[in-house]
């Protein structure tokens, strides 16, 4: 029922730091979630250089038949990325709402260490309602 | 929905959570009277203010970005302007003015009229080479250096040290894009 299959967060040198998945769809051992981020990472990062027009920052929306795939990197080059049904809407805002959720409830985490994964209670939480509200005017449709 | 990235930081201090100023000013002061008691040598609390506003930049930038929703600058004139005027505000509700421009671009100073960490200090004789507000040279550091600008920050006129306003100058030592190893040596 989840229109939001996975979400992935991974640092600048393309190492993930946070992986959840939403339903049996999404769901992937920790070395094939660890072995998909760094794809994505390379992959991103390739489509750079491969792009006709310059000043490209990488692939933001991937559409395939069973799945979308929408990517946000920041400026400081930390991707968060989710796997969703095709055709969900709203989920560039949603990227841009868990990335100001990373910067509140992960930077701001004394205990947090940069690039390491995140064990943030307060992130995990925020986290959910934010999903959540997502999904009550979807599951309306 | 976003909304268009500001060329002011009023609409962005008046929509984050702010802290009592005064509460502020003193948990710095606190800080730094700390550090002199620890490390007892001016030098080394420079240094390590430094250090600490470093460790805070590299944080603050994402948090910046996020909430401001600026785009990439084209140029180190824009980042400047960019950071005396929206990010100055929004963290520290005062903005700097850009000036001292050198040719190439690549040099400028940020003047601070008001700062918001020096209300009520006195720097006694025996701190007389201390930096106090260096970890503000941190933060920018720090900040800059994530979004891949490698700069030097020095703090040119100090009103503690008895000038008129507050200066630091801002220098762009590189540009280092992130680079992917394509010519990986196996």
């Amino acid at each position: 029922m989840a229109a939001i299959y996975s979400l992935f967060i991974i640092n600048k040198s393309g190492g993930l730091i946070f992986y959840k998945d939403y339903g049996s769809a999404g769901r992937m051992d920790t070395n094939d979630s660890l072995r998909l981020a760094s794809l994505w990472h390379s992959m991103h990062a390739i489509s750079q250089q491969l792009s006709p027009t310059t000043g490209c920052s990488g692939i933001e929306l991937l559409q395939a038949d069973t799945f979308d795939l929408h990517c946000f990197q920041s400026l400081t080059g930390t991707k968060i990325f989710v796997v969703c049904e095709p055709s969900t809407l709203h989920m560039e805002g949603l990227l841009k709402v868990i990335y100001e959720l990373y910067t509140d409830y992960v930077l701001k985490n004394p205990f947090y260490e940069m690039e390491m994964p995140i064990r943030c209670e307060l992130f995990d939480v925020n986290l959910s309602q934010a999903i959540q509200k997502d999904r009550v005017p979807l599951l309306g449709r | 929905m976003a909304p268009l990235a500001p060329k002011t930081g009023d609409p962005l201090f008046a929509n984050v959570e702010r802290v009592n100023a005064e509460l502020f000013t003193l948990t710095y002061g606190a800080i730094v009277r700390q550090l002199l008691a620890d490390l007892e040598e001016v030098e080394e609390v420079n240094k390590q203010l430094d250090l600490m506003g470093y460790n805070i930049g590299v944080r603050l930038i994402d948090e910046f970005l996020a909430k401001s929703n600026v785009s990439r600058c084209v140029d180190f004139k824009e980042t400047a302007d960019i950071i005396a005027k929206v990010g100055f505000k929004m963290f520290l509700g005062v903005t700097a003015t850009v000036t001292n421009w050198n040719a190439e671009g690549t040099t400028c100073s940020l003047v601070l009229e008001d700062n918001p960490l020096v209300d009520f200090v006195e720097l006694p004789d025996t701190c007389q080479g201390l930096h106090y507000c260096n970890i503000l040279s941190g933060v920018l550091r720090g900040a800059l250096e994530m979004v891949s600008m490698k700069t030097e920050i020095t703090w040119v006129r100090d009103m503690l040290h008895g000038d008129d306003a507050y200066e630091l100058q801002a220098k762009l030592v590189k540009q280092v894009p992130e680079e992917y190893p394509y010519k990986d040596d196996d």
